[in-house]
């Protein structure tokens, strides 16, 4: 119930405040990216990216990602316009399509960890882990706020608060996507080079 | 079978846990008694309501502010203890000394810890919050709920670096936990985890800080005020929480790392399977170094003020200070291998760091210049404020000199962890941030209360201080030129360097006459405020928030000023048709309490108890706490309630009439 003259300012506010939170993100993935630059090498006598990454299958990921950046765009799009059955659409499908990334890259976690390739056996194999991971965890916390949103624009009516909060979803769900980009080049591409 | 259960219970918690040598039980003790006097009080005089609603709940930046202050106050007190027993245990050490190696290694980390994230960082978000609104002419943060999460997360981090006292021990790997000596190979306890997760926890509340008043300080500003109208204490704070912005994630990275090394047995940092130390501690100062500006940058802030107003003057170069923050700001990101010459990385790295080193010094000259120049030809009123900037020019100066003389790579290889470099950031630290933070407590101490400081037992505490200072301080130089390393528990009675431990031990115990002429100073101006009582304006100041009444009403300005100049508050006592104007009330909102911040913060504790101690289903409960908590509230769009404008009128009549 804030005063209608204050909401735009408000918004301001918190779009400001979501890209510079994004911005830190940025910087924290920038530290565990030159944490892989520098132990990459540190195989210690185990497999390399050479030996173990699948491009194949990380493209695969990379294109499920990628399209459901366009269909988080789509649902905005369609918010905009004050279509709910439309957004709620798109919304799902958003959401499906990212449980599909996640659930891809956790079954390549675990068959690597199957392999005995798994995040204790080396340096090279931790930040690994750990980079792709972080990045996964983002995904999963956006997908909870996915269903947190879903779940409010289905119950309830649609707000100029929840069409706000949808804007700064899709700045997020973005933000994952550049970052999965230089995952993609960087681990998998670089990091996969013999 | 009953291990089992006890240890899905406990995790690796066990009673012998709780049993210490009689120092740190005796310290446990006495901070278990101060909490059972402070409930048993609180029930007495039923004062838990009024807690509840006007401090834990409130999310009024002025009373969020004092809470800061007040935490970090207790903590001074706690790590001005711990000092006293390491500068004990150096000056007695030839009769034996009293405290074991191990317990000796725990003090000194507990020491640079507590010091560096719940007292200095403390104090200066404390100042935040209490300051940046009222000078930028806002009612608010621009993020009222998070500024609660932010210090409750702040207070999570500080029961967690507390409770070594009472159960488990502390980290005995130094104030930075450099590994491989903090990985579980050589520290199996639970002190490291303690010192990751209190570090985590509270420096995920001060990166949420640091983007609230970074969007507060853009987006907030009264109308007209623009950038280079700002108070340069606000410059110092933006230039401040640029640096967190920046600074915090690595850390946030850094320590992330390190728990997985310990947790699920990755090797980052380890010393085998191709763990890289040298690494971490690449990322550690790549915050380290910004971390140092952060506290120092708005204590800059606050002796540019108190100068200002105190000398009667406008600050002599506002610009080549804003442009010296801003390279200090920018520089600061540039220096972080100075930390560490003798790794070997060889002479060309070596010499680049050094210059740059070398180079950042230049825009704190200029600084120092402009204070001095502030002064010159004013008409300078010796306040206490002014006593601790006096205070501050003398040991900041040479501070400033002994660091440049580590800037030189091949020198450092002398000085690199010697008591020289003890002496050197705590001549920068104590001289720069405590004395900057006790001079902006005295000079706005009666801005939130209505009542100034008593005077006289102020100077008394600042002479003390200053003269325990340069006795605790300087025999450090000399001893680290004969050759004394830091964090020695022992050393041999030969070298002779008794004497001089000896000094620096008397030195500490000056402070401590110090700390309590200031703890006596604020107990008789509270009780005698009603003869000190002052109006909104004491010490005729310069800026936005001597412009409103003391203490500040919830709401700070019931109409938001519109800037036109510099010092606009200074320039519109000048001009003097303010007053003349009958003000224009309007409705204003304000944010309404909430309890979600310190329910963030209690289960954020409960998941910094449960990974420390390995109690797997804490961790769950912890985790789905904050989680849903958050949910609950950020789906909530009724926060806010409004004054409406007869009622503001109503309040303000009481003052204008
Ligand atoms: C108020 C008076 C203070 C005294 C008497 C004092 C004394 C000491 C002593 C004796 C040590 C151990 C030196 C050694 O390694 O041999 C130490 C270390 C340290 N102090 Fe202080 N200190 C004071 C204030 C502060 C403040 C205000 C800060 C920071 C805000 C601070 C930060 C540190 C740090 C980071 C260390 C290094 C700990 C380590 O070696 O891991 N100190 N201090
Ligand atoms: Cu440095």
């Amino acid at each position: 119930m804030t005063q209608l003259a204050e909401e735009t300012p408000t918004q301001e506010k918190k779009t400001l405040g979501f890209w510079i939170y994004l911005m830190t993100d940025c910087v924290l993935f920038a530290a565990l990216f030159a944490t892989f630059a520098v132990l990459r090498g540190s195989t210690f006598g185990g497999p390399s990216g050479h030996d173990i990454f699948d491009l194949q299958f990380v493209l695969i990921e990379t294109m499920i990602l990628l399209t459901s950046s366009f269909t988080a765009g789509l649902a905005i799009l369609g918010a905009g316009r004050g279509f709910k059955k439309q957004t709620l659409f798109w919304l799902v499908i958003t959401f499906l399509l990212g449980a599909a990334f996640l659930t891809l890259e956790l079954s390549e976690f675990s068959k690597l960890a199957a392999e005995g390739n798994g995040w204790t056996h080396s340096a090279f194999l931790s930040s690994y882990f750990t980079l792709v991971g972080t990045h996964g965890l983002h995904i999963a916390i956006g997908l909870l706020w996915l269903f947190v949103m879903i779940f409010r624009l289905w119950r309830f009516k649609f707000k100029k608060t929840d069409i706000n909060r949808l804007a700064l979803f899709g700045l997020f769900w973005h933000f994952l996507d550049v970052i999965w980009i230089f995952i993609f080049s960087i681990v998998y591409l670089i990091g996969g080079m013999a | 079978m009953f291990n089992n259960i006890q240890q899905l219970i406990f995790g690796r918690l066990t009673a012998s846990d709780f049993v210490h040598d009689p120092i740190m039980a005796g310290a446990g003790f006495a901070m278990i008694g101060a909490l059972v006097l402070a409930i048993i009080g609180l029930t007495y005089f039923k004062k838990w309501k009024w807690l509840w609603r006007t401090w834990i709940t409130s999310l009024d930046p002025k009373k969020i502010g004092v809470m800061y202050i007040l935490v970090s106050v207790v903590m001074l007190l706690r790590g001005l203890a711990d000092a006293l027993l390491l500068r004990t245990q150096q000056a007695t050490d030839v009769s034996g000394g009293l405290l074991t190696s191990d317990h000796f290694q725990q003090i000194f980390s507990a020491h640079g810890s507590i010091m560096i994230f719940f007292v200095a960082m403390g104090i200066i978000f404390g100042i935040f919050n209490l300051i940046i609104p009222t000078q930028i002419g806002a009612r608010d943060v621009a993020f009222p709920f998070l500024n609660s999460v932010s210090f409750w997360l702040f207070a999570a981090g500080m029961i967690l670096i507390n409770a070594p006292l009472i159960v488990g021990e502390f980290s005995a790997a130094g104030w930075l936990a450099y590994p491989p000596l903090s990985e579980l190979q050589f520290s199996p306890g639970v002190g490291v985890d303690y010192w990751i997760w209190s570090l985590q926890i509270a420096g995920i509340g001060s990166l949420l800080s640091g983007i609230n008043f970074f969007v507060t300080i853009i987006k907030m500003r009264a109308p007209g005020m623009k950038m280079m109208m700002m108070p340069i204490f606000v410059w110092s704070a933006l230039a401040s929480l640029v640096l967190v912005m920046f600074a915090f994630p690595i850390l946030t990275a850094t320590l992330g790392m390190l728990s997985l090394d310990r947790l699920l047995g990755m090797h980052f940092f380890t010393a085998t399977a191709g763990g890289n130390p040298m690494l971490y501690i690449n990322l550690i100062w790549a915050w380290g170094h910004p971390e140092v500006y952060i506290l120092v940058l708005p204590a800059f802030g606050i002796f540019s003020e108190v100068v200002a107003t105190f000398s009667g003057k406008k600050l002599f170069g506002y610009k080549s200070m804003v442009v010296a923050l801003a390279a200090i700001t920018f520089l600061s990101f540039t220096v972080w291998l100075h930390h560490f010459f003798t790794m070997g990385a060889g002479a060309d790295v070596n010499t680049f760091f050094g210059i740059m080193t070398m180079i950042i010094a230049i825009p704190t000259g200029v600084k120092v210049f402009n204070w001095i120049f502030t002064m010159y030809r004013g008409r300078v009123r010796f306040t206490t404020p002014m006593l601790w900037f006096m205070g501050f020019i003398v040991t900041f100066t040479l501070g400033g000199l002994t660091g440049v003389l580590m800037s030189v790579p091949a020198a450092d290889f002398q000085f690199h962890n010697s008591l020289f470099l003890v002496a050197h950031f705590h001549t920068m630290i104590v001289g720069g941030v405590l004395f900057g933070a006790f001079a902006g407590f005295a000079y706005w101490f009666p801005k939130f209360t209505g009542y100034t400081l008593n005077e006289k037992l102020g100077k008394y505490a600042f002479w003390f201080w200053i003269v325990g200072f340069l006795l605790a301080f300087g025999p450090l130089y000399i001893l680290g030129f004969m050759g004394a390393t830091r964090r020695l528990d022992h050393y041999d009675p030969s070298l002779g360097w008794q004497g001089l431990f000896v000094v620096a031990g008397v030195g500490v115990l000056i402070i401590c006459v110090g700390v309590f002429f200031q703890i006596l100073q604020l107990i008789y101006s509270i009780i005698h405020r009603n003869k000190n009582r002052v109006g909104s304006d004491p010490w005729n100041g310069r800026t936005l928030e001597w412009s409103i009444s003391s203490p500040p009403k919830e709401y700070n300005f019931a109409v938001i000023p519109t800037v036109t100049t510099r010092d606009a508050f200074w320039e519109s006592k000048k001009s003097n048709h303010a007053h003349t104007e009958v003000p224009k009330y309007e409705d204003i909102w304000v944010p309404k309490n909430s309890g979600a911040g310190v329910i963030v913060g209690a289960f954020a504790l409960a998941f910094g108890i449960a990974v420390i101690w390995h109690i797997w289903w804490l961790l769950i409960v912890g985790l789905v706490g904050v989680i849903v908590t958050l949910i609950i509230r950020l789906t909530n769009d009724d926060t806010e309630e409004k004054i409406t404008a007869a009622q503001l009128a109503h309040h303000e009549g009481v003052k204008a009439v």
